[in-house]
């Protein structure tokens, strides 16, 4: 691959030389494998292939990276774990690809991070939030691009420990998002408020809530203050129930990731009020590198950009600027290039640390409200994701050495 | 004691949509003895046609027509499913009929993907029910309230549609003979494609009536999947009262585990059916299976013989021919070939089980995961190197077989494959639920070949040499005594048993067999992807088996090769494609009218003579 590249550039900055270069002018193409669940959770995954696709478009314009073209080449993984390994197994050998990126699910992302370790090939996860993909499972090969669950949670609780509620039920799907999203937030919690009690934890099966029961159980235990995980249609079916049978009345609710407009937009009129979320303003962000993505996106797709796209869009920065930084595409020199590596996005800079592996791209917390009969969020901040990481001690505990 | 109350009436409300599709499930098979797996893509299409007709139709008029209005559209696409598709096949082999309705469930997916797009609808509340009364000091919404008192009247109407009227008693007599009433000049024909709208019809209002608890979204004909089979086989199949009793059980189970038992809410419902199963082999208020009255469907299978030598040089022909492969320099497809090989391992336990086992069953993954995770724990708790895990993978399996056969073999036909799925599901939810030990739903990573196999091209040969062994392992078995035994005691349980075959301890050993090859399937692939997760246990891995079987012909003995083959490639070639569910599904479905023997089935119908004069089974 690098003997036939360095061929190719010098052929073309020969030809470029006696001034033939054709108007593209590429010098080669660079391929990057995209490995998502397309049509598991298409919701999810088109704003973020829309998003990641519109950064190649912007980079090529540009001139593409040192003078060559970047191609994605994205597959569906039907969100099966051992899918993605076959896939990826593909897009290595035979599209010869330099590294890949993608997959929402966690599952997914923690068997294709397996993969990159065990076969030495970097995979820079997009979405996946489960903490032990960059953590008790991280590997020298798997970099992770969106704030895990442990630091949305975190950031969260910390507003939380301002309310003066010392009740708290939690609900969560059954599954290990769930769990994760509901430790991570109580130790938070109760670290910095001892005062606090769980009263009550409800698991509904993941997409197989029952709303009107989840939510006579949690009035039972009489709450000041409710942690939601749930979201999709599970989210749907507990905002109706819970706002129907006075659920949330008087209470601080906090819901992670509800403020994203994956999960709030499908709300329309009925979003709830007043929550404490984690989530995606695209609406009211003003800052010239936002607006700037937001109009792109939008004459591009003609849609406006979800957070999924805002992921998509930063991992394609973050591969770009990995490789102007290395001209080299072995592993081992991606995974240098990668450490450490700092890349200016639409939601702010963010840095991909070298002890972990863990992007510090942050999150936006702030208030749910209505306007215009849709969900939005309100007196929001950006809150710098390298704030609510471990410190490097604890990651050195947790995280296998490499 | 009013929370009580308001839970049981949640219980009841959440039981109408859940009765309203199960019925519809157990009426399509009571008739026709085709089992519905396309049942929750009516139930989905059911609530998006209502959201779309809701949002056309205001007021509470305007709501309740489009209840009924989408009621009838999904009949009406019942009924075109019917006639295109299954009843080209309704003369095909037992359960063959399983593999078109899979192909229906993925156009449906892509198709409904296309028309409503990739987002969660939201459904509307009901207008003049958007409030809550209150009951004893608890908040009951008035919605919930109002189906609970439609559920009586539907149950009434279903019975007095089969008790009282021409139609349904037509219906009935199908149900009891279906020889009989074609004999007596009732065109059956259009009777069953009647009872497909009837059922499709419940399933579209289901979908419809839960709109205002819930919505429409493209992951739900699957959830509601499982329920609505457990309300079924609880009920008893085929039986609408029963239906309607083990709807409120399950749905009264679920809202008040919810307050009890936090963690259960996974397992319970498959806890409960595998109890009554047990208890009840034919549901609560189903009839027993007459002997021989819902057998195979078509010809018999055929006696096999001894692999004639041709055929044993072709089989030695294609071994080197996989043998070769690795001169091709290409990693990706020793990677698939690998699948195939696995998968074909997979599928031909099934098919030992099936065809000469006669006992379907829809739950191997059990096996096939369970030799995973087996194989997986035994690195990660006892550092057991690649070569004693691949080997603990089939004596774990083998044993989970044992017992779930004991239980098993009391039963017979779609019972004893769906106790099979509750035993599954049990297995599943036990390793999704026990994190600290199985990781959960994170699964268990890094399971990777020891270093000398860890090179591509060395696996792949471990892989052929692994799978094949187990495969020719299989077809041995079926020619020696004990393989003889398990077919006799299928073809005729009493003349067995007069010959001093002890038939129920055959078919027992039978599960322990299949069990322990799928668990060798499993180890192998745990070792091929490096990662286990609860997926592979799964009902869709389940499925994916029996597709892979009949597909290839349950009544031939190469058929699950041929079936995994094409299956695994054509999934693998298509999956390239943005609309790929729609092409397979349209493949699958088109496969099945084309040959409804299978494709090996087909093969040799049409061509066995060229390599087999006395027509019985080599291939």
């Amino acid at each position: 691959m690098l003997k036939s590249f360095t061929k190719l550039a010098v052929a073309a900055s020969l030809t470029a030389s006696l001034g033939l270069a054709a108007a593209p002018g590429y010098a080669d193409t660079i391929k990057i494998g995209d490995i998502n669940s397309y049509k598991r959770l298409p919701a999810h995954t088109i704003p973020y292939k829309n998003g990641a696709l519109l950064a190649i478009e912007e980079i090529n314009k540009a001139g593409g990276i040192n003078g060559n073209k970047l191609e994605l080449v994205s597959r569906d993984d039907q969100g099966k774990p051992g899918e993605a390994i076959k896939i990826a197994e593909e897009l290595f050998s035979r599209d010869g690809v330099a590294m890949i990126s993608g997959s929402l699910f966690s599952h997914v992302g923690l068997a294709l991070a397996s993969y990159a370790g065990q076969k030495k090939r970097v995979y820079l996860a997009a979405e996946p939030l489960a903490d032990a993909l960059v953590w008790a499972k991280g590997n020298k090969y798997t970099f992770r691009l969106r704030p895990s669950t442990w630091m949305q949670a975190s950031m969260l609780a910390e507003q939380a420990a301002k309310n003066p509620a010392k009740r708290w039920a939690t609900i969560a799907p059954n599954y290990a998002y769930g769990k994760d999203a509901v430790h991570a937030f109580k130790t938070v919690l109760k670290s910095m408020r001892p005062d606090v009690e769980f009263v009550t934890e409800q698991w509904p099966g993941l997409f197989k809530i029952d709303a009107g029961a989840e939510v006579q159980a949690i009035q039972a235990s009489k709450p000041e203050a409710i942690y939601n995980v749930t979201f999709g249609g599970d989210l749907a079916k507990f905002v109706r129930e819970g706002k129907l049978r006075g659920l949330f009345k008087g209470k601080l609710t906090v819901g992670l990731l509800t403020g994203e407009p994956e999960y709030l937009d499908p709300l329309k009129g009925e979003a709830p009020v007043g929550w404490l979320v984690t989530g995606y303003p695209w609406y009211s962000i003003k800052t010239a590198a936002h607006d700037k993505f937001r109009n792109a996106y939008q004459a591009r797709w003609n849609d406006y950009p979800r957070i999924g796209s805002l992921v998509g869009y930063n991992t394609m920065l973050t591969i770009a600027a990995t490789l102007k930084k290395t001209k080299s595409l072995k592993a081992d020199d991606l995974v240098a290039a990668m450490e450490g590596l700092s890349v200016s996005s639409p939601s702010g800079d963010f840095s991909l640390r070298a002890i972990d592996h863990q992007s510090t791209m942050g999150a936006y917390v702030g208030t749910t409200a209505l306007k215009d009969g849709k969900g939005i969020m309100v007196d929001w901040k950006y809150l710098d994701g390298a704030k609510y990481l471990p410190s490097d001690a604890e990651v050195r505990k947790m995280r296998p050495a490499n | 004691m009013g929370f009580i109350l308001a839970q049981a009436l949640t219980g009841l409300s959440n039981a109408a949509a859940l009765f309203l599709v199960a019925s519809g499930l157990s009426i399509i098979f009571g008739v026709t003895r085709i089992v519905n797996f396309a049942h929750g893509s009516f139930y989905m299409l059911g609530a998006y046609i209502a959201y779309t007709t809701m949002s056309m139709l205001p007021g509470i008029i305007g709501f309740w027509a489009s209840v009924a209005i989408t009621g009838v559209a999904v009949g009406l696409i019942g009924v075109v499913v019917e006639l295109v598709v299954l009843r080209q096949v309704y003369k095909a082999p037992e359960l063959f009929q399983l593999v078109a309705t899979f192909g229906v469930i993925l156009v449906v997916q892509d198709l409904a993907l296309l028309t409503w797009g990739p987002e969660d609808l939201i459904g509307s509340r009901a207008p003049g029910l958007e409030s809550v009364v209150y009951i004893m000091g608890e908040a009951i919404p008035e919605y919930d309230l109002a189906i609970i008192a439609l559920t009586p009247v539907v149950l009434f109407a279903i019975w007095y549609l089969f008790n009282r009227t021409r139609w349904g008693i037509l219906v009935r007599a199908a149900t009891e003979d279906r020889e009989m009433v074609g004999a007596l000049g009732v065109n059956q024909s259009w009777l069953f494609t009647g009872v497909f709208f009837l059922g499709s019809l419940l399933a579209g209002v289901g979908g419809a009536i839960q709109l205002p608890k819930g919505g429409a979204d493209l992951l739900m004909d699957f959830s509601i999947l499982s329920a609505v089979f457990v309300v079924v086989v609880i009920g008893g199949m085929g039986s609408i009262p029963g239906a309607f009793i083990a709807a409120l059980i399950i749905s009264e189970l679920n809202v008040f585990g919810v307050q009890l038992l936090h963690q259960s809410t996974l397992v319970l419902m498959f806890v409960v059916m595998a109890l009554v199963l047990i208890v009840r082999p034919w549901g609560l208020l189903g009839k027993p299976e007459k002997p021989g009255q819902h057998g195979q469907v078509g010809e018999l299978a055929r006696p096999i013989a001894i692999m004639p030598t041709r055929g044993k040089w072709l089989f030695a022909a294609m071994l080197v021919l996989l043998a070769l492969l690795p001169v091709l320099d290409d990693s990706f497809l020793l990677v698939l070939m690998a699948d195939i090989i696995i998968f074909s391992l997979f599928a031909t336990s099934l098919h030992f089980l099936m065809g000469p086992g006669g006992m379907v069953s829809f739950g191997h993954a059990a096996y096939f995961g369970g030799g995973a995770y087996a194989a997986a724990l035994s690195v990660k708790y006892m550092g057991a190197p690649m070569e004693i895990a691949i080997m603990i993978a089939p004596l774990i399996a083998g044993c989970l077989a044992i017992i779930i056969g004991w239980f098993c073999v009391r039963l017979s036909g779609v019972y004893l494959a769906m106790l099979t799925l509750a035993f599954a599901q049990v297995l599943w939810s036990i390793v999704f639920q026990w994190g600290e030990v199985t990781g959960g739903d994170d699964g268990i990573l890094g399971i990777w070949p020891s270093e000398w196999a860890s090179d591509g091209v060395v696996f792949y040969y471990l892989v052929l040499v692994v799978g094949s062994a187990g495969i020719l392992l299989i077809r041995h078995v079926l020619h020696s005594p004990f393989g003889y035994g398990v077919r006799a005691g299928r073809d005729s349980f009493v003349r067995s048993e007069a010959i001093g075959i002890n038939v129920k301890l055959m078919q027992w050993m039978a599960f322990a067999f299949a069990g322990a090859l799928a668990g060798l399937a499993g180890g192998l692939y745990v070792f091929a992807k490096g990662s286990i997760f609860p997926d592979e246990m799964e009902i869709a891995r389940s499925f994916d088996a029996l597709i892979m079987v009949l597909l290839g012909g349950v009544k031939t003995l190469s058929g699950p090769f041929v079936g995994a083959s094409t299956f695994t490639l054509l999934q693998d070639w298509l999956s390239r494609f943005e609309y790929w569910r729609l092409v397979l599904g349209s493949m699958i479905i088109l496969l099945v009218i084309l040959f409804p023997q299978g494709l090996v089935g087909f093969a040799r119908d049409k061509f066995g003579r060229l390599i087999n004069v006395r027509g019985e089974d080599h291939a």
